[in-house]
């Protein structure tokens, strides 16, 4: 049960009215699921009630809201340029605001950009369950009662059933659904199918597969009992934070417990004094076949109304940890370390791309919304409207979060200039061959870079510009995307793609043209092919195609471009040019004088 | 964390698998060539349990450990042992003093088995009598037992192409000149004839690795013979450093990291700015082990089953042909998607890895994490890139971190890239220099928990300072000092292990695995530690606090059980009113309405699940008609 409120004049009245219209549809159904989400710049004046201050009222809405189970997400946008506004009324609305915060079940957010209104949005709320609940042991006699949330967990990409389109058009009660079905079939007799109490499970031990039945797997498996216990404390430095294995849960003290909630406070306040950190041991269901040894460290919270809590995060066993080693960066060679003005301009990089600058951090994870689930939802609603609508383009908004910030960019251009100064000047041969290697490696095997030609175009067209990948030839410049074409040296199918393309492109020009618009780009386009059969030994390409194309104008009554071509001497490709071709110098001279007279008979 | 082996129906596409897999398709073949001159028995170092060692059994135990943890990682990796300065000979070419160590069933160059594993865990007991050692290069003999042994090893790694395999030789000695005892003429051509094989073996794609074993006392002298044997040089042979272990602890783990070859999960082009970007390898160094896939045997013959997977249409039952379409239905519509188009969706990105920006440390809070790191590491050929790693590397440490944007295939994500200072100890080096990839969740993935159960109106508890104090005490005491992540063995997966092991031998007895994640009850029980959470527990709880916890378990108990209490009641109250035997007997149970029916069942603690018919039948089977 969501409701938006969109309104920026009278935000009182409107929350009054959002309260009204949940009432009135629900009733006292649906507590704790009953959701307000006000958004705001909160930097309107508010009207002064008829009677009591605004103070008193936002007091009686609160208390309406507790008494109807709503919570409300109060989004505040305050984007940096509209700070013109009266000061005053802002600190004023910002503590009508935090009173309702204090007064009922209110989360206010700060946002100043799209992106972190985005983020902020939580279109979809789910709502939490608890993965245990129980004693934390720090020993036989001392237990403090906890519960276990998750506090991160993958919001995954949904999965998307499979079509069939089996069913006949006129059943309108289709599923359409495609079900998986499996067989087991033995090697020896493929024809034959195994029956599921047949089967039995095997596990690979090197060479071999040792079968193990379900009952004798039940029997043997490691079976811990249902318990959090504490191992011990020990240094936060002692435990790296790339050592976190999983996503992250949250030990809460069970709520209402005040005894329990004093207790965690109290070693959530000692540990982060202390610098220490907590290990423990959990199993957090009966029958749970492995035990998790995890790193519980504290979080001190700074609302008085919200209590202390600890987060918890999975560590690594013996077994998931690879020693490889690395060569130390101090005994390298001298030549590899970076000289005083090299160090310089990093230093200065990272300055300048400071995300978080005076304490207002862009791109908080909390803030920050999955573009990809966002483009899925927003091309969702676009194939609603049309079945065979493409893909839309990453909205301006999310590239925000995929790409540096344009804007802090160009105004430190200087800087950056600066270190591409830097950096470009130590320059080698084995870096230009290294980074051709990856150019050429793309087309053919890294699928699981899942880069596709646009990507890839896109990205070598910053960078290699000379170099760009051309896969098909465009409108824009047809000639340099042939000559890019042909140029390629990851396949031999691209030459004749390339020739076959700009064929094509030669032909829609000529036949398209109105007045001989585009007769010159088709002679370029001409040039181009004539000049590429010649280097790549295909004159016959060249010169059938030449035949074909002034029959074609002769046939279609394009002669003009006929005479268009006399007149900047194109011709066939000659024996002298070409020792493949079969057209000898002067043939090739006299073809289009030749041709001319023929087509005015 | 539940291991599930159970997944046969999981997600076509689960992108986890993508972050476990290493896309190595490589095999590699390694010679383990073990020294067993009686040198290697004299020589000791001390063990944690106060006996000496060794070098020999340092060697043996690390190679056992290895081998048990490439039949579980590695098991497509092909391994032969071999000693040399042995007693007895056995191996193909017959030569002197070489012994290669095979069990049944198995090539001398093979994968591992179980069977490989049990036995070799028992060699030291029978090597005195099977194997024996013996110096195999004495003066007046023209025996040469290193030659040999190089030779023994080169012809066991002659199968398979250096193009798909790649061949390793683990030299494991502890005797810096071996041909120390020879004079003149024959000390020189022995030398000779020793380093032209090992450069004959390198030139066909054998590395030699050497894993010298000595005393802090007694250094392993690189220059005498093994640096010409390698071909280090210069600076190579400086860095070059004999594993010195005070401890075999030490040594073991020396051991332990220099065998193991790193592997690379690929390779990634870092867009720092428009115009610059660098290349980066990145490395798996944590992921979790699994019990590996299951393969469904045949019960009967023990043969492996083929899955046959086939798309059914749920309204024709008709079999779908080809790779359908995929749909998701909004607003009561079905949504068509084509492959190409969801993976158009996913690609937001124009790079790889993608510089953002830079942020304080102080803004990757530790509940910013969904997976393992990444270990991202200059690639060697680029001299630009590990400069500018070095440059920003020096400059984060600590104080901030790097945010990109990893545009993958399955989850383009944001990531935190973290810098890491190498880390030395006695046994080499415990943290690689580099940076760590940390990947970031995003808004959606982040719940917020905490204010769940925010009583509006009132403050949260605090502690107040004494308790605080009180628990700074306990803090102090349970200090697990020198507490390292990876101490704990998996206790699951050393189990199903133990138990493959066991079964794949027809071994009677299941092994007992010790679990090591229990907390030390014998530390718990220390007077100290007691006393403290005693103190502790005084400060926050009170005195008596066991009654009152159960009070409040009584009390949060009784909301829910007086509601049941309560419909209990009612339902006995109203099921009285009605005389059931009677309606019953005629019949006219379907008369009344369920709810009433209900109270029935209620009253009678039965179930009150199903239809009506169910509920009548029900009540008929319990009156006993």
């Amino acid at each position: 049960m969501n409701l938006c409120a969109l309104t920026f004049l009278i935000v009182i009245d409107a929350v009054v009215v959002g309260m009204d219209m949940l009432i009135k549809k629900y009733g006292q159904t649906n507590k704790g699921k009953k959701r307000l989400c006000l958004l705001t710049n909160a930097a309107s004046p508010t009207k002064d009630p008829y009677d009591g201050t605004k103070e008193d009222q936002v007091n009686t809405i609160a208390e309406q809201m507790r008494a109807h189970g709503m919570k409300m997400d109060c989004i505040v946008v305050r984007v940096t340029q509209d700070l013109d506004v009266d000061k005053k009324i802002l600190e004023e609305n910002d503590y009508l605001l935090n009173a309702f915060s204090y007064k009922s079940s209110t989360k206010t957010v700060h946002v100043d950009s799209p992106t972190s209104l985005l983020g902020a949005l939580r279109t979809r709320n789910i709502s939490p369950v608890t993965i245990y609940r129980g004693d934390f042991e720090m020993s036989s006699k001392m237990k403090i009662k906890v519960w276990v949330y998750k506090k991160t967990s993958e919001e995954k990409f949904p999965t998307l059933k499979k079509y069939s389109d089996k069913a006949p058009p006129t059943d309108n009660f289709a599923t359409h659904e495609i079900k998986v079905d499996y067989e087991y079939k033995s090697i020896e007799d493929p024809n034959k199918s195994v029956p599921p109490e047949q089967r039995i499970k095997g596990y690979r031990y090197g060479p071999q597969v040792v079968p193990i039945s379900s009952a004798e797997l039940e029997a043997f498996k490691f079976k811990p009992e249902k318990s959090v216990k504490l191992l011990g404390f020990t240094d936060d430095s002692n435990i790296m934070r790339h050592y976190y294995m999983r996503d992250v849960n949250i030990f809460i003290a069970e709520p209402g417990n005040t005894k329990a909630i004093v207790a965690v406070s109290a070693l959530a306040r000692a540990l982060k004094e202390m610098n220490k950190v907590a290990i423990v041991r959990c199993v957090w269901r009966q029958g749970q076949g492995n035990a998790v040894v995890g790193v519980l460290t504290p979080n001190v919270s700074d609302k008085h109304h919200i209590p202390d809590s600890f987060y918890f995060n999975v560590l690594p066993f013996a077994e998931d940890i690879r020693e490889f080693q690395f060569p130390s960066f101090s005994n390298l060679p001298s030549s590899m370390q970076p000289n005083e003005q090299q160090q310089e301009a990093a230093d200065k990089l990272v300055q300048m791309l400071d995300l978080a600058p005076t304490g207002k951090e862009v791109l908080r994870p909390d803030l920050t919304p999955n573009p990809v689930l966002e483009r899925f939802y927003h091309c969702l609603e676009v194939k609603s409207k049309q079945q065979d609508a493409a893909v839309p383009p990453l909205d301006e908004t999310l590239r925000k979060i995929t790409e540096p910030d344009p804007e802090l960019i160009s105004q430190n251009k200087a800087v950056i200039d600066e270190f591409h100064r830097c950096f470009e000047l130590k320059e080698n041969p084995k870096l230009k061959k290294s980074s051709r290697r990856l150019l050429k490696e793309k087309p053919t095997g890294s699928n699981e870079e899942g880069l596709g030609s646009g990507a890839v175009q896109a990205i070598d067209a910053i960078e290699y510009t000379s170099r760009v990948k051309v896969e098909k030839i465009g409108d824009l410049d047809p000639v340099q995307d042939f000559e890019a074409m042909m140029s390629r040296r990851d396949g031999t199918e691209w030459v004749n793609k390339a020739i076959q393309d700009m064929k094509n492109k030669i032909f829609d020009m000529v036949e398209n043209s109105f007045e001989g618009d585009t007769y010159h780009k088709a002679l370029e386009c001409l040039v181009a092919l004539r000049k590429g059969c010649i280097l790549e030994q295909e004159p016959k390409q060249f010169n059938d195609f030449l035949h074909h194309l002034v029959k074609f104008c002769q046939e279609k009554d394009l002669k003009s471009f006929g005479e268009y071509l006399a007149s900047h001497e194109i011709t066939l490709i000659s024996k002298k040019e070409a020792p493949d071709s079969e057209i000898s110098e002067e043939d090739a001279k006299s073809f289009i004088v030749k041709r001319e007279p023929k087509a005015e008979n | 964390m539940d291991i599930d082996p159970d997944d046969v129906f999981r997600d076509d596409e689960d992108p986890e698998n993508e972050l476990f897999q290493e896309r190595d398709s490589t095999k590699e073949m390694l010679v383990y060539l073990v020294d067993a001159s009686p040198k290697m028995f004299s020589t000791t170092c001390p063990s944690e349990d106060q006996k000496d060692v060794t070098h020999f059994q340092v060697a043996v135990s690390c190679i056992a450990q290895s081998l048990r943890t490439q039949i579980i990682n590695r098991s497509y990796d092909e391994v032969a042992i071999c000693f040399f300065n042995t007693r007895e000979r056995k191996n193909l070419q017959d030569s002197n003093n070489v012994y290669v160590f095979n069990v049944p069933e198995r090539e001398e160059l093979d994968r591992p088995t179980a069977r490989l594993i049990k036995e070799f865990d028992s060699i030291e007991e029978s090597f005195s009598k099977e194997i024996g050692s013996k110096y195999g290069i004495l003066p007046g003999s023209r025996d040469n037992s290193l030659y040999n042994a190089l030779w023994v090893a080169q012809a066991l790694l002659r199968k398979g192409s250096a193009k798909t395999a790649e061949k390793r030789i683990l030299l494991f000695t502890n005797e810096d000149d071996p041909f120390g005892n020879i004079k003149g003429m024959t000390k020189m051509d022995m030398t000779r004839t020793t380093l032209q094989r090992a450069k004959d073996a390198q030139d066909l794609g054998i590395s030699i690795e050497l894993l010298p074993l000595t005393r802090p006392d007694d250094e392993f002298n690189m220059s005498l013979f093994y640096a010409d044997l390698l071909g280090l040089e210069g600076t190579n042979l400086t860095q070059f450093k004999a594993l010195v272990g005070e401890r075999f602890e030490d040594m073991k783990d020396q051991l332990r990291k220099r065998m193991f070859r790193k592997r690379k999960i690929r390779r990634l082009k870092f867009i720092i700015t428009d115009a610059i970007s660098i290349e980066v390898n990145t490395y798996a160094l944590v992921r979790p082990t699994n019990p590996g896939t299951i393969t469904w045997l045949d019960s009967v013959t023990n043969l492996p089953l083929k899955t046959d997977r086939s798309f059914i249409c749920a309204d024709t039952g008709a079999l779908v042909q080809g790779t359908p379409k995929l749909f998701q239905t909004y607003k009561n519509e079905s949504i068509m998607f084509s492959t190409d188009e969801l993976s158009e969706i996913k690609r937001v990105s124009t790079g790889p890895l993608r510089l953002l920006g830079f942020k304080p440390l102080s803004c990757l809070k530790d509940y910013h994490n969904l997976k393992p790191s990444t270990f991202v590491f200059p690639s060697d050929e680029c001299t630009l890139c590990s400069n500018f790693i070095f440059c920003i590397h020096f400059n984060l440490l600590a104080v901030f971190f790097a945010v990109a944007f990893y545009g993958s295939s399955t989850h383009p994500q944001l990531v935190a890239l973290v810098a890491q200072e190498e880390i030395m100890s006695t046994s080499g080096q415990v943290e690689p220099p580099g940076m760590h990839m940390i990947y970031l969740p995003y808004s959606d993935d982040v719940r917020p928990v905490e204010e769940l159960h925010t009583d509006t109106n009132a403050m949260a508890p605090r502690a107040t300072d004494d308790q605080i104090k009180s628990a700074s005490a306990l803090v102090r005491r349970v200090d697990l000092k020198s507490f390292s992540v990876c101490q704990f063995a998996n206790p699951a997966l050393q189990r199903h292990y133990a138990v493959l092991q066991a079964l794949a031998l027809d071994e009677d007895e299941m092994p007992d695995v010790q679990d090591e994640t229990l907390p030390d009850e014998e530390g718990m029980a220390r007077p100290g530690v007691v006393k403290a959470l005693e103190e502790f527990k005084l400060s926050v709880y009170g005195e008596n606090y066991d009654e009152e916890s159960d009070s409040i378990a009584s009390g949060k108990t009784s909301d829910a059980s007086k509601k049941r209490k309560a419909i209990a009641d009612k339902a006995t109250e109203e099921s009285a009113k009605v005389d059931w035997s009677d309606l019953a007997d005629k019949g006219e149970l379907k008369e009344l309405t369920v709810p009433k029916l209900k109270y029935y069942l209620t009253a009678n603690g039965l179930s009150v699940s199903g239809k009506k018919e169910d509920l009548i039948n029900r009540i008929l089977t319990h009156l006993g008609k």
